[in-house]
């Protein structure tokens, strides 16, 4: 049980990775010369530091713009001062192979181990020998805050859990990420930050196993918002081009309006159950206590889905996803199409428990999911930039997930998880290597005819596209059939208007996914001679991974085969401890909705069911030959079909039914609405203006008040208190005294002579008397 | 030394000063030497303090308590009477390391008046420390006003353009809030006196050597709705409000924060948003909570003071969203993290309040690292609008890099410490009232917005600017500054739990004290077990 039991090293190893890339990648300046210190900057002027600053900047990330823009030529002003490429392997796909055999070896063990344990979820803080600790509040059980039904005690602990659910997840992710690593090291060979791009994906790596192992809603969300940062970061990765970083601001912020309503659900959840656990929620949930469509739940899985919603791009949330594609392919195709965006349905898998309590819910998952699934594979059917049609493929069968988990039959939407993961990852690999041999070039229109000049990676994409298609025996047949079918008959048919959305669905997928593989590979090819003359297949290091995802995109779906075409569904029976609560559901409330899609298996019948899958298999087919017709022998200005047939719906669906102006007016505020700006920006300008005119003209007002006071004051003072009342009397006395005055003005001669006078006269008294 | 340690810590930055005082102007390396000796040597020497805290953890009341009530002026009752509890423990280590840190960044930022800049500085360190300490009401007003006079003088010498209308309105504002404060005081006062008591300012009793429980004016508090009326509690809680609120600052008195921040000096601002500003929510914890439980539960109180704080919130983020000005956006966005800092203190539950003080700790932490990350740019470039940068990243990448990290703490990613204050905050806040958090959250998303948005406009792009070409990255003594915010940014966010272990006493006592009725016993049975798992949820029946 060694590696059951330090199952925490899984995702400390590519945080390790991530760490060394980050303190040693960019290693430290060798000192500028003596006498040149660092003081000499700002305005002193240009010193011998500076220039070497200088030199600096531009070797520095700089190399990213030009290759972004220019494609692969090898620089020869290579940046000596990083770390070399073949450490850099080394330690980042190192960590992330290792994590994947450590997975391997721990999920045997777990299957080992449940087998002893009535199936039971491997939690670490459950089982002696670490890999926990108390990570938010105390140990003492004094830290608590008040629940729906009385105290409850505030600790949450970072421990991890495996089971079925976390292991099917934690399989994909570790092996997928290797095959992208590996990808990552031909495709980033000659890319500037080349460190820094496996710093930021090993991060990712240890973000997303901490999303999936964590054992309770808290640190889901540690996970949940750490691939949300690796994702900002490698969407921005080309941080020079403008584009790139409003993308990843973009795919941030609007997953934070998500994570917002993740919070609420989490804290409805600790409110309500008095725990953040999984097993503790769960355990509650299926204890009988709480009736289907209890309002509380209702709610808090409302706002879980809010949260699906945004890191799942699905509507109104979606709209990060295809700008997303500014990111180097590698990080589309692990980040933004087999891994991260597949949290949303991981975190509502993970509550099946809650949401199959709330019908409420589960119907709004379900009809958000049909829409988002249509909806976008409609954008994707016009899309140009061979990346964007992939990114709204990868919306649309992230609806189809969803679509799936609403209707009651999670096993399916995991599934489906499952095998995307393999044909997806290819697709957008396939593209990436396509575009490495079109020096960059993204656009299907100056593309065509490359299947001769790069046939492995032509011939492991027409697997993907086939598997994605829905073609008979590929994987995405399998499990996209299943959610077909469990669309159809969940709940005796309540959903089958959904079905015929998700019927449509699969008509424009297996439509835009050849037309992605007729123009690009077949018809004449419409590049420039230059770039023709370039073209090439990619190096192993990337031809591998496609080989055996291709593999993947093939037979993966075998582990899931149904019922009714002779399989055993394995797949489903390995996640039927997660998901068993179910049937005991909703035997005991008889409300006969929610059934356990294992439970369902024996009631369907296998005559609709080979109908049904001969329609969809239909639909796989038209789409093929529709796109086949059109797109076959496309020359230099060849015509969209959409097009002809109608100018307006074309042109709606090419603009992505306007969705990003109309946020951009209405809640961003980025767009003037007739010179009125809107949204948060102009909320944030109106409030700023109030702030500075109403508030602080207040508090400035105040001080003017205050002031002109003073000068009243000072004015009374002077001309009344001081001017009447203190010189008023010394005037009035003055102005008496002034006769006094005319006697005593101060002259010794004067006072002598009238002393004398006085004298005169006193003796003349005398005399004369 | 255990029992003088308090005394130690307070009085190193003021010994620093008067050292100074002896050093002549001209030698302003020597200054600049002794000055970050003395701020250094202020954190080191409050380290100790952590074990010896930590061993004395869940003791009640106040610990490390020195001097007597009445030891002063024994004619009006005042006394040097200074003790600390977890929160104040927390702070005082805030401080001290700010305070360092501070000093430190303006080794070359400043060039003018060095030895007044360093002694004011140093000054206002003990004068932020005191009022941390206090446990005497003289005490505190005396620390309270003294801190107000270097931080005037920082601003008005050594600031910007509009330095003396930002420091007067700095110190006028304040001001106005102290007067109602020291009337709040003198009331309790006199009250006390009232009651048949001596007179004292003191508001503990010592309880025994070193430590001292809730007594003096604050005992006799909880008679003023009796002998006065309930009118008066809310009075007195209102004039206590204001004081404090202005120094938060909480919407609408926050706006003497903006052209404080933008006009003091670099070191200003890190100390004015990493300390000052706590000094309103620890006045708040400290005595609007525990002194008038019965307005701070009052409904009407507790609406308006709720939706003061979620409209900070709201406000300050979009505010900052839209500035030009670098310093001023990071200014506005203190206001709407302060907000979450009083939201979780009136939503007064353990949770909340737990989760204030840990955002007061990380507002000090990140705030104060943005506005060093301010300071870098404009000591290189002297200025600070948004449209004057673009492309930094190419430049200067390891200054980028550290920028990233502390604007990711502060706008709460996890597992950095800026998300368990806010999480904390909103969970107790949620517990209380669903629509609250309903509306405080989307500051989470806001912050995201505005602090993102800066980020591209200054490191994204390409480098447009011919000025910034040459800008020089971190030197050595700046990486010096950032690297203890960084760690304590990491180690915050991934292992808060001790920072809760120390907050779980103060924080009882005052829940406690706030709303007996309902947590009056909740813990009368806890000790090391912790009490049985939560099966919190109703049963079926009683729905």
């Amino acid at each position: 049980m060694f590696f059951l039991e330090h199952i925490w090293v899984v995702p400390l190893l590519p945080l390790a990775g991530a760490a060394v890339m980050f303190f040693f990648g960019r290693t430290w300046r060798t000192p500028a010369p003596a006498g040149a210190g660092h003081d000499h900057y700002g305005d002193a002027g240009p010193s011998p530091a500076d220039t070497a600053y200088d030199t600096h900047a531009a070797h520095g990330p700089a190399d990213d713009h030009e290759h972004a823009a220019a494609g692969h030529d090898a620089h020869a002003h290579g940046a000596p001062e990083r770390l070399p490429k073949a450490f850099v392997n080394a330690i980042c796909v190192g960590a992330v192979v290792l994590a994947f055999l450590w997975s391997v070896a721990a999920v045997w063990q777990y299957t080992n181990w449940a087998a002893a344990h009535a199936h039971a979820a491997y939690d670490t803080c459950a089982q002696p020998g670490g890999g926990c600790y108390t990570w938010l509040g105390t140990d003492t059980g004094r830290t608590v805050y008040p629940s729906a039904g009385g105290f409850a005690q505030f600790k949450i602990e970072a421990g991890l859990l495996l089971d079925p659910l976390s292991a099917i997840w934690l399989l994909f992710v570790t092996g997928v990420g290797m095959l992208i690593h590996i990808y990552s090291t031909g495709y980033m060979a000659h890319e500037g930050g080349y460190y820094r791009f496996f710093g930021y994906l090993n991060l990712f790596m240890f973000s997303m196993l901490t999303l999936i192992l964590g054992n309770n809603y808290a640190l889901m969300f540690v996970g949940w918002e750490g691939v949300g940062l690796c994702s900002y970061l490698l969407i921005g990765f080309y941080f020079l081009r403008p584009s790139a970083s409003t993308a990843a601001n973009k795919a941030f912020i609007v997953n934070r309006i998500g994570d917002a309503g993740f919070i609420l659900g989490m804290f409805t959840i600790a409110w309500y159950f008095g725990t953040f656990k999984y097993t503790a929620v769960t355990e509650l949930a299926r204890s009988g206590h709480f009736a289907s469509g209890d309002a509380v739940i209702t709610f808090a899985t409302l706002m879980l889905f809010v949260g699906a919603v945004g890191k799942s791009a699905q509507i109104p949330l979606y709209v990060w996803l295809p700008d997303a594609m500014e990111g180097p392919t590698p990080v589309s195709a692990l980040i933004h199409a087999a891994t991260m965006v597949t949290a949303g349905v991981y975190m509502v898998a993970r509550s099946n428990a809650l949401f199959t309590l709330a019908p409420e819910t589960m119907k709004t998952v379900a009809i958000v999911g049909a829409l988002t699934a249509i909806f976008a594979a409609s954008i994707g059917l016009v899309q140009n930039d061979i990346k964007r049609v992939l990114a709204y493929s990868t919306v649309s069968q992230l609806g189809y997930m969803f679509l799936a988990l609403g209707v009651g039959a999670f096993a399916a939407g995991v599934f489906h998880v499952f095998t995307h993961a393999f044909f997806k990852a290819l697709l957008f690999l396939g593209s990436g290597s396509v575009i490495h041999a079109m020096s960059g070039e993204q656009d299907m229109r100056n593309m065509g005819g490359l299947k001769n000049k790069i046939p492995v990676t032509f011939a492991t994409m027409l697997v993907g596209t086939l598997a994605i298609a829905g073609i008979p025996g590929l994987a995405g047949f399998f499990s996209k059939d299943e959610i077909l079918w469990q669309t159809w008959s969940s709940q005796n048919g309540a959903y089958r208007l959904l079905w015929y959305l998700a019927f449509a669905t699969a008509l424009m997928t297996s439509f835009y996914m050849f037309r992605l593989m007729y123009l690009t590979f077949s018809g004449r090819p419409r590049m420039t001679a230059e770039v023709e003359s370039h073209v090439h297949e990619s190096p192993k290091a990337m031809t591998l991974p496609l080989v055996i995802l291709a593999f993947f995109a093939i037979f993966a779906g075998y582990l899931g085969l149904p019922h009714s075409l002779g399989g055993s569904n394995r797949f489903e029976k390995f996640l039927e401890p997660v998901f068993q609560g179910e049937a005991t559901q909703v035997e005991r409330t008889g409300e006969g909705q929610q059934l356990a899609a294992g439970e369902r298996a024996q009631e369907k019948s296998d005559s609709t069911e080979y109908l049904l899958m001969f329609l969809s298999v239909g639909a796989a087919f038209a789409g093929w030959g529709l796109a086949k017709r059109a797109y076959q022998n496309s020359d230099t200005g060849y015509r969209e079909p959409i097009e002809q047939a109608s100018r307006p719906v074309y042109n709606t669906l090419y603009n992505k039914y306007y969705v990003d102006e109309a946020y951009d007016y209405v809640f961003t505020g980025r767009r003037k609405a007739g010179g009125v700006r809107l949204g948060a920006m102009g909320l944030g300008d109106a409030l700023w203006k109030f702030d500075a005119n109403v508030i602080d003209g207040g508090v400035n007002g105040a001080g003017w008040l205050t002031k002109l006071t003073g000068t009243i004051s000072t004015w009374w003072d002077k001309w009344i208190i001081d001017g009447i009342g203190v010189n008023g009397p010394a005037f009035l006395t003055r102005v008496a005294s002034y006769p006094a005055r005319l006697f005593q003005w101060g002259q010794v001669q004067w006072y002598a002579l009238v002393m004398v006078m006085g004298l005169i006269g006193f003796v003349a008294y005398y005399v004369w008397k | 030394m255990q029992n003088h340690i308090l005394s130690i810590i307070l009085l190193t930055p003021l010994v620093g000063a008067i050292v100074l005082l002896f050093v002549p102007k001209e030698n302003k390396n020597a200054i600049r030497w002794i000055a970050n000796l003395f701020a250094l040597g202020g954190f080191v020497i409050s380290l100790p303090l952590v074990p010896w805290f930590w061993a004395k953890v869940d003791q009640p009341g106040f610990k490390f308590v020195e001097g007597a009530a009445n030891n002063w002026i024994p004619s009006i009752g005042a006394g040097y009477l200074i003790g600390i509890d977890g929160i104040s423990f927390l702070l005082i280590m805030l401080t001290t390391l700010l305070g360092w840190i501070s000093i430190l960044s303006s080794w070359e930022a400043i060039q003018d008046r060095v030895k007044e800049y360093y002694v004011w500085f140093l000054i206002l360190q003990t004068g932020m420390l005191g009022v941390f300490m206090a446990l005497d009401f003289f005490l505190f007003y005396v620390f309270w006003e003294v801190m107000l006079v270097p931080m005037y003088l920082l601003i008005g010498i050594w600031g910007g353009p509009r330095k003396l209308y930002a420091a007067i309105k700095f110190f006028l504002y304040t001001l106005v809030g102290s007067v109602l404060l020291l009337l709040g005081i003198l009331f309790l006062y006199f009250h006390h006196h009232a009651m048949g008591n001596p007179y004292t300012f003191a508001f503990v009793d010592v309880t025994g050597a070193g430590t001292a429980a809730m007594g003096g004016v604050w005992a006799s508090a909880a008679s003023i709705a009796t002998k006065w009326g309930l009118k008066y509690v809310i009075l007195l809680f209102i004039a206590f409000f204001v004081g404090f609120a202005i120094k938060v600052p909480m919407f609408p008195f926050h706006t003497w924060l903006p052209d404080a921040h933008v006009e003091a000096p670099t070191a200003g601002s890190v100390i004015l948003a990493g300390v000052l500003l706590k000094m309103g929510t620890y006045g708040l914890i400290r005595f609007s909570l525990p002194f008038f439980p019965a307005a701070a539960m009052h409904p009407t109180v507790r609406f308006w003071m709720i939706t003061l704080s979620i409209i900070g919130i709201l406000y300050g983020a979009l505010v900052s969203l839209m500035q030009k000005d670098m310093k001023k956006l990071v200014a506005y966005s203190s206001v709407s993290h302060l907000g979450f800092c009083t939201l979780g203190l009136f939503a007064l539950n353990p949770l909340g309040l737990s989760g204030s003080v840990l955002q007061q700790l990380n507002h000090g932490v990140s705030t104060g690292a943005l506005f060093l990350i301010v300071g870098i740019l404009y000591e290189r470039r002297h200025t600070r609008e948004i449209s004057e940068y673009g492309g930094i990243a190419s430049v200067m990448p390891v200054y980028a890099t550290i920028t990233l990290i502390m604007f990711m703490s502060s706008l709460g990613l996890p597992p950095l410490n800026g998300f368990m204050g806010e999480f904390t905050i909103l969970g107790g806040a949620f517990m209380e009232n669903r629509v609250w958090v309903f509306w405080a959250v989307w500051g989470v998303v806001l912050g995201a917005a505005y602090l993102l948005w800066l980020y591209q406009r200054v490191f994204f792009g390409p480098v447009n600017n011919p000025k910034n070409q040459n800008l020089p990255d971190l030197t050595t003594r700046e990486i010096a500054t950032f690297v203890p915010l960084v760690i304590l940014a990491v180690a915050m966010g991934v292992y808060p739990k001790p920072i809760f272990r120390i907050l779980q006493q103060p924080v009882e006592t005052i829940v406690k004290i706030v709303r007996p009725s309902e947590y009056g016993t909740f813990n009368a049975h806890a000790g090391e077990t912790a009490p049985p798992a939560q099966p919190a949820a109703t049963p079926e029946g009683t729905r």
